[in-house]
């Protein structure tokens, strides 16, 4: 069964005079991981901070889970459905608050039970265990932090995952664990992605399906194995590419 | 011939509340004209070398090496006089982020004439034009416009370039390029890249390239050093990276995701603690 | 990163600085340990702590520890008596009261004027700074002209103008004190909140659903704290100056009461020939401010959110 988990149509985000998402649309599958790529101010972060309410957006409409969603504001039933990961694992985490009180707040938030099990079953999903219960976020490495935002996100238990370049702070044997540890969640708990980063390698490795976006708005959405057989239409896609493949002395 | 830059069991450690930490443990190389790579992850102590070499670690840092030296220069007994002389004429060091290490508050051009005059007696005129056929090299298309530019109105790659410019516009022999592309966009950094490899290679320069990333280096450098917890585990030559012998070398090289290559999942690196030893 | 299990003694050094805690309280008195260490490296702010243990002992047992009545005097033959005389330790003033059972007395009432200043004029600081900083707008706006308009007077003289409208007495000078000194908390907290509204640890509490109200209370609050207490103790000398001010011009304390600015008052008048009247107490009021200007300098170390990272 395939229906629509999420469904962005001609979404408009205006910043002052300027179009930081120009008409956007897009559908997400349930259980798909679906990939954005593209540079900075391409608005690939701006059209996921608009789903997730973050920011407005002033024109077109966000439907997820066959529901209708405007403007900024979204009800608490939505951040049951939806939660995201952020791209800088030292921003991300409150500087003053224990591993313990960032992964209690979501739950007294929405009200859970046995929250002292969820907390222990959490951190052994993310492979951190209970001994890492009680640090601070200071306490704690990139990678590590990175794994307790992914913790935070997932203990209350959402059906779709924004990731936000959720490895470019991350030095690439870290990136590595993570990406590792976002698939096996995926596969576990059968969760839809939205993922945004500026890394072709990266989204055609995690996604099966991917838009390239270019200052604001999509040049093209194709299936990921579309990019192993040079099988795209947009020139953009092809710059993308050639420079993902590093450096060539001509 | 003495190689350009001699660098012999080089230390360096801070002192912090809980004791001495060593950032780089015995780190030996020499480097002739041509561009050599350091590789390593956050906290391997890349950086360090390249400030420690430039003489731009922090003052409570204890340095010690056998040798440390700059052609004939012993850079260990300069007093910071002349370390500074040496600094920008000589030896030259492009950072990370364009936005962090231009002067916020002076026009582009006005800097490059700056760091020209500090080294050397120019007139005016003779300056605006060293420094506007600089901002060419750099494939800057107009370089009458960017010269009056502040450094907020240019963008990132633009600023890169004028990073560029400014480091190079006294002809330095070495230069040291720590992560210069690692803040751009994938596509602006090929165009920094090639024009950094024109340069470098049509003034004779020496380079030492500081990146996480080793594909890129491996593309862009003669050969390549790979530091793990403040030690070279490994050097190689750039075409023999396939033949890497140590397994965090591989693991480096295996780590990344690549299009058309199904590996679920990813191979992970394990850390060996005999590796810092 | 295998978790080696440790067995450490509770409250032990290596318990206490630990990076892997392993509950709640560890973590806590941990953290808590750092900060004493950090605080305790600065000799001049153990002084100054020392120095506020001092004062806060000595009005705990004003009675046990003052020789004399501090309202009462020997008119007849303890008039102005020189600071070293026979029972007088620094002298007597001019009802011949006992000027150091005056001071330990009205220390009492310096401590109560600190104390219920903070109490109040900080966590209205605190509120009004980070509602306003938070929720930015016309709610900020307005917030912030109210807190303009306390600013654009000079602290002393609405003081004055509000004990004067109140009428004179201790409770009153408090009041007005308090009243004049949270706008500063309040543009401190403000300032803090905007540098933390849009980080991403605030972004990830709105996406769990997490109400405007509960942000500000849990999330932006215990950040703006730190500098808080750092600013309100380093404001203590001020405010004890302010209240000693006021007492000194017959609006704060009233006659009898032993307020240390109300006797230097009445010790103006013998300034030339019995000093000891009017310098005791002021002797006291600069001892206590000092104190509390070390012990906020040690503080603004020890808490300095920049270094907590490290």
């Amino acid at each position: 069964m395939t229906t629509t988990a999420l469904s962005v149509r001609d979404m408009l985000v205006v910043y002052e005079d300027f179009a930081a998402l120009n008409r956007v649309s897009l559908d997400v599958q349930h259980q798909e991981s679906f990939g954005i790529v593209g540079e900075s101010g391409s608005g690939k972060s701006t059209l996921l901070r608009a789903i997730s309410g973050l920011s407005a957006f002033q024109e077109g409409s966000l439907t997820v889970d066959s529901r209708n969603f405007n403007g900024r504001k979204r009800d608490r039933e939505f951040y049951r459905t939806v939660q995201m990961v952020f791209q800088d694992p030292y921003g991300s985490l409150h500087p003053r608050q224990t591993v313990d009180r960032l992964l209690l707040e979501p739950l007294a938030i929405h009200g859970f039970d046995n929250v002292d099990a969820r907390i222990a079953r959490a951190l052994d999903e993310v492979g951190l265990g209970s001994g890492f219960r009680f640090r601070y976020s200071h306490q704690l490495s990139g990678g590590q932090r990175q794994r307790i935002a992914i913790a935070r996100a997932l203990i209350v238990e959402p059906k779709i995952l924004l990731l936000d370049e959720p490895t470019s702070a991350l030095d690439a044997s870290i990136q590595a664990e993570i990406l590792n540890l976002l698939e096996q969640a995926r596969r576990d708990r059968s969760l839809t992605f939205v993922m945004v980063s500026h890394d072709l390698g990266v989204i055609s490795h995690m996604c099966e399906r991917l838009a390239v976006m270019k200052s604001g708005e999509i040049v093209e959405i194709l299936p990921a194995d579309a990019l192993e057989k040079r099988q795209f239409s947009a020139d953009y896609t092809r710059q993308l590419l050639v420079a993902s493949e590093g450096f060539r002395r001509d | 011939m003495t190689p350009l830059l001699t660098v012999d069991d080089l230390r360096v450690s801070f002192p912090t509340r809980t004791g001495k930490v060593e950032a780089v443990r015995g780190v030996s190389f020499t480097l002739g004209r041509e561009r050599l790579a350091i590789v390593g992850e956050s906290g391997s102590g890349k950086s360090q070398t390249g400030r420690a070499i430039m003489g731009l670690t922090s003052p409570s840092a204890e340095i010690r090496a056998k040798k440390l030296a700059f052609g004939e220069t012993d850079l260990l007994t300069m007093s910071a006089r002349q370390r500074r002389d040496l600094r920008g004429k000589r030896l030259a060091m492009i950072l990370q982020d364009p936005k962090y290490s231009l002067n916020p508050v002076m026009t582009i051009g006005r800097q490059i004439i700056e760091t020209l005059k500090t080294h050397e007696s120019v007139g005016r005129s003779e300056a605006r034009a060293r420094v506007l056929s600089m901002l060419e090299a750099v494939q800057i298309r107009d370089p009458e416009r960017v010269f009056d530019l502040y450094p907020h109105e240019v963008s990132g790659g633009m600023g890169q370039r004028a990073m560029i410019a400014m480091m190079l516009i006294c002809g330095p022999e070495l230069l040291i390029a720590d992560e210069p592309t690692s803040a751009l966009d994938v596509t602006v950094q090929l165009e920094v890249l090639s024009i950094l490899d024109k340069l470098v290679a049509d003034r004779g320069m020496g380079l030492i390239f500081i990146s996480h990333d080793l594909r890129l280096v491996s593309t862009f450098c003669d050969r390549v050093l790979v530091m793990y917890a403040g030690r070279v585990v490994e050097e190689l030559s750039s075409a023999n990276l396939h033949e890497a012998q140590h397994p965090y070398t591989q693991g480096l090289l295996n780590c990344l995701p690549q299009i058309g290559a199904d590996r679920h999942p990813l191979p992970v690196l394990e850390r060996k603690p005999e590796w810092a030893l | 990163m295998s978790v080696v299990e440790q067995h450490l003694k509770p409250y032990s050094r290596e318990w206490l600085l630990s990076d892997r805690p392993t509950s709640r309280k560890q973590a806590r008195i941990g953290r808590a340990y750092v900060i004493w260490q950090r605080f305790a490296e600065n000799r001049l702010a153990l002084f100054g702590l020392m120095i506020i243990i001092g004062l806060l002992f000595v009005a705990a047992f004003a009675d046990v520890l003052a020789p004399h009545n501090p309202l009462q005097g020997d008119l007849r033959y303890a008039r102005l008596l020189p600071p070293g005389s026979d029972g007088y330790l620094l002298g007597t003033d001019d009802q011949g009261r006992d000027i150091l059972s005056r001071l330990i007395h009205g220390s009492r009432l310096t401590l109560l004027v600190v104390v219920l200043v903070a109490v109040i004029a900080a966590p209205v600081g605190l509120i009004v700074g980070t509602v306003s900083g938070y929720a930015g707008g016309w709610v900020d706006a307005v917030l912030m002209r109210i807190t303009d308009i306390f600013l654009a007077f000079p602290k002393l003289v609405l003081a004055l103008a509000l004990v004067a409208a109140l009428g004179p007495g201790i409770e009153n000078a408090i009041l007005a004190i308090a009243i004049t000194s949270w706008p500063p908390y309040a543009r401190i907290a403000r300032a803090e909140t905007m540098t933390f509204r849009n980080s991403e640890f605030i972004s990830a509490v709105q996406l769990m659903g997490a109400s405007p109200f509960r942000i500000v209370l849990r999330h932006v609050m215990p950040l703006c704290l730190s500098s808080l207490i750092v600013r309100v103790t380093l404001d203590m000398a001020g405010i004890i100056l302010t209240a000693a001010g006021l007492g000194f011009l017959g609006l704060g304390a009233q006659p009898p009461l032993p307020e240390w600015g109300a006797m230097i008052a009445s010790g103006r008048r013998f300034i030339l020939d019995q000093w000891w009247v009017a310098a005791m107490p002021g002797a006291a009021i600069l001892i206590v401010s000092l104190g509390f200007n070390l012990l906020g300098d040690g503080l603004r170390d020890a808490l300095d959110p920049k270094e907590a990272g490290q």
